[in-house]
């Protein structure tokens, strides 16, 4: 019958012949093939002490920025938890007091900022959504862990450590 | 026999029984690291320098492994069969000749535990042993699948063995000794080794040696991907241990047994005429012997990780429709060469 795709391949399948019959050439061949590989150049990285270069653009996990002068720059407007398509963030938000200027950029701070990393996919929205430029994922990798409730983390782990930017001038001109 | 004698003798047998377990236990290095390179990754490298270390670790994770002994098991057995095989594995390397005479003093040392005249019935002797092991170990396990790869053993190493013994002949008509000793010896410099008159007989004897040892492409007694472990299913800790190491010193005696009947053994090109002293020629011999043992052990490897597996009705096909066959055909042509050149060329 004519294929309809004229695509139609008919395989025959030869009687080996003798060389073929005794494997022999076909063993050789299949032995420099593997030499061949033995001799290759080794793609492996060996991880630990060697670590690939990240992208540029690589998203890890959050961090909740500081301005200048060492304050949170997050206001807890809640754009970020609204923009998240998983709802991995919640927060608490709070009033600034009277000699806490020097700890809250804004009038309103968040008490309690928590992102759940299982829920979290990554994706940077919430970054994109942030009016105050509070929060960007420019972390490491998020590490494995025994429980989910240590999943949940909180400001401890997210607000970046305070540096402390006089002494770090000083240090530099030294 | 006097007690110097002895000593000598008893000093040969622990440094070789030494070097084989050294070479066993570095051979399962090597395979890894072969395996490795062959599949272009590394291999183990992270213990000790390249992973020297790999092979300890391997050996002391063996002795500290809970050691079980299945409840349907005939104990006795599976005590003896781990045992057998590593027993026949390590005295098969008796009558192979490592090297020359050595001189100390007024001594002369031969580099041979035992040159006994029938030294290739011998060999033949202790490997038709082997299979013991595996057999008996198989069947002690109680177990479907240990049965069938000791029964798979059994059936193929008899098959090859007769193989094994027709290419030899071959070899025996042109070497006329059965002594490896003077078969070795008789191979002196490069033109005379027996390759250049027995390829056929040395392609043969070759095949049968990777099914003796149950190397791929021959490894259906223990096939993991059809039998699980094949007749070591049930083992555990170093019984298992054991097994493995049997096969690696069969892979090492075997390749001594290749290199020493067909290429040259301890030989090595221009050796008389390098003007060197009779000490260094013996010792320079037993590198060169070495050399060629490992070469052989790296081409065991290297045909493991290049050829699939048989499948058995192919194992049996291949041993007694082909190879027996030609090694027939071997010794007739063998013959007739050597009466021809008898006849009209002398």
């Amino acid at each position: 019958m004519q294929s309809l795709s004229n695509r139609k391949k008919v395989l025959e399948q030869k009687p080996m012949n003798f060389w073929e019959r005794i494997y022999l050439p076909a063993i050789a061949k299949g032995l420099s093939i593997t030499l061949k590989h033995f001799f290759k150049k080794i793609p492996t990285i060996k991880y630990p002490e060697q670590i690939r270069p990240y992208s540029k653009n690589f998203r890890g996990q959050h961090s909740l920025k500081r301005d200048e002068e060492g304050r949170e720059r997050c206001t807890a407007c809640g754009l970020c938890a609204l923009s998240c398509p998983a709802e991995a963030i919640t927060m608490t938000a709070a009033e600034r007091q009277k000699g806490e200027e020097d700890l809250y950029r804004e009038e309103k701070y968040a008490s309690v900022y928590e992102i759940n990393m299982l829920r979290c996919i990554f994706c940077g929205l919430c970054e994109e959504a942030c009016p105050k430029e509070a929060i960007y994922l420019d972390g490491p990798h998020v590490t494995a862990d025994y429980l989910r409730k240590d999943f949940i983390y909180g400001k401890d782990k997210l607000v970046e450590p305070k540096i402390d930017l006089v002494q770090l001038t000083q240090q530099k001109s030294l | 026999m006097e007690g110097a004698f002895i000593l000598e003798k008893l000093i040969l047998v622990v440094i070789i029984f030494t070097i084989s377990l050294v070479i066993a236990m570095y051979s399962t290095l090597a395979e890894r690291k072969i395996a490795g390179f062959m599949q272009d990754r590394y291999g183990p490298d992270r213990a000790g320098l390249f992973g020297l270390l790999q092979p300890l670790c391997d050996g002391g994770k063996f002795f500290f492994k809970e050691e079980i002994i299945p409840a349907g098991a005939h104990k006795p057995l599976f005590i003896i069969g781990p045992t057998l095989a590593i027993i026949t594995a390590c005295i098969s390397s008796a009558v192979i000749p490592w090297g020359q005479n050595l001189t100390i003093g007024d001594r002369v040392v031969t580099l041979q535990v035992a040159d006994i005249n029938v030294g290739v019935l011998y060999i033949f002797g202790v490997i038709a042993l082997g299979v013991y092991g595996v057999m008996i170990g198989g069947w002690a396990s109680n177990n479907k699948f240990s049965l069938m790869g000791a029964i798979r053993a059994a059936s193929q190493s008899i098959s090859y063995e007769i193989g094994m013994g027709l290419s030899l002949i071959a070899l025996l008509m042109v070497t006329g000794s059965l002594s490896i000793g003077d078969i070795v010896s008789q191979q002196s410099g490069f033109v005379n080794w027996n390759i250049w008159v027995q390829p056929l007989g040395f392609l043969i004897f070759m095949t049968c040696a990777f099914a003796e040892c149950n190397r791929v492409p021959f490894d259906l007694p223990e096939c993991e991907t059809e039998l699980i472990g094949g007749y070591h299913t049930e083992y555990s800790s170093m019984k298992l241990g054991l097994y493995m190491f049997s096969e690696y010193i069969n892979m090492f005696v075997s390749s001594a047994l290749m290199a020493a009947l067909y290429f040259g053994g301890y030989n090595f090109p221009f050796m008389y005429d390098l003007g060197l002293s009779e000490n260094w020629i013996t010792i320079i011999g037993v590198l060169v012997f070495f050399a060629k043992i490992f070469a052989f052990i790296f081409f065991f490897m290297w045909i493991r990780w290049t050829l699939p597996r048989f499948r058995y009705d192919q194992l049996m096909k291949l041993g007694w429709k082909m190879l027996i066959p030609l090694a027939i055909a071997n010794i007739v042509l063998t013959g007739i060469i050597t009466i021809v050149k008898d006849t009209y060329f002398n």
